[in-house]
């Protein structure tokens, strides 16, 4: 179970994983928050589920894609159907 | 959003009313348009009025585009606002700005989930129904959290892109962007936790 000053310190450190899981933590930070890490098994699993919850959503767009239909609605509407024929690609 | 791959974008091209050169913009970041305002308001008529009002107000603003921020983070910017006043419409509350607070409420208190689901199989994380989920806790997002998320986690923008998209400070982001991040970790957490006890 965990001490109130411990629990006060993961409430505190919380507030930079965003941060830590960007890279965008400043040194002292980083070294405060990994130091806590290594003692936190809470903490642990939050920033390792975080960053799975980043990861998993990114993965979930990769298979978005624009209707042939609807690209074919914005040029006409656009008055570019003379460059529908291209391939949607870049 | 990154720029085209093969060969940059022309402004100045485009401020010519170069037809075709606006045609490739077009083909460039319609589906990045597309695809946050279908996240934004998870109703894919709404999201096809969004694509076109962007790209029609982006061609009538071409001429006074003074490139103070790129073109993707401009395009951004008129989607989300075509996006937001969609959302108004239906909910008059909704607000962006800085002093808005739907969404922000101090969420100390709350319990965290700590469940230690980041090693299943990918299989089960990301299953049909697994990824349906993802879709949900995304859309629950209040509307302040959910568009900062988008920008950022989805399309990639950087914080401070993201902050010039949206009218609001890099500080606003920041703190945005966690507790969109910490919500949808949480509503992860008690999907999975579910997933893990069934076995």
């Amino acid at each position: 179970m965990k001490d109130h000053s411990h629990a006060h310190k993961c409430d505190h450190l919380i507030s930079t994983i965003s941060d830590y899981v960007d890279g965008s933590l400043s040194p002292q930070l980083c070294e405060e928050l990994e130091k806590h890490l290594c003692e936190c098994e809470n903490c642990t699993v939050v920033v390792d589920t975080l960053r799975k919850t980043i990861n998993l959503v990114q993965t979930c767009v990769e298979d978005d894609c624009l209707p042939g239909e609807v690209r074919a609605r914005l040029f006409h509407t656009l008055n570019l159907d003379d460059f529908l024929k291209k391939d949607a690609g870049v | 959003m990154t720029e085209p791959e093969k060969q940059p974008i022309s402004i100045e091209a485009l401020k010519r009313g170069d037809r075709a050169e606006f045609a490739r913009m077009v083909d460039a970041y319609s589906l990045h348009i597309y695809r946050l305002a279908m996240r934004m308001l998870s109703n894919p008529q709404e999201a096809e009025d969004v694509l076109q009002e962007t790209f029609l107000k982006a061609l009538r603003a071409l001429p006074n585009f003074e490139g103070r921020s790129s073109l993707s983070t401009w395009l951004y910017r008129i989607a989300v606002n075509e996006a937001l006043m969609m959302i108004r419409k239906r909910k008059p509350e909704v607000s962006l700005s800085a002093t808005a607070d739907n969404g922000e409420e101090d969420e100390d208190g709350e319990e965290m989930q700590i469940v230690d689901w980041g090693h299943m199989p990918e299989s089960e994380l990301l299953s049909t129904e697994a990824r349906r989920n993802i879709d949900q806790a995304i859309e629950k997002l209040p509307e302040t959290l959910k568009v900062v998320f988008l920008l950022r986690d989805v399309e990639g923008l950087s914080i401070e892109d993201t902050a010039d998209s949206l009218g609001i400070s890099q500080a606003a982001v920041k703190t945005r962007l966690l507790r969109a991040r910490l919500r949808l970790r949480d509503e992860l957490s008690t999907y999975y936790r579910e997933r893990m006890v069934e076995k």
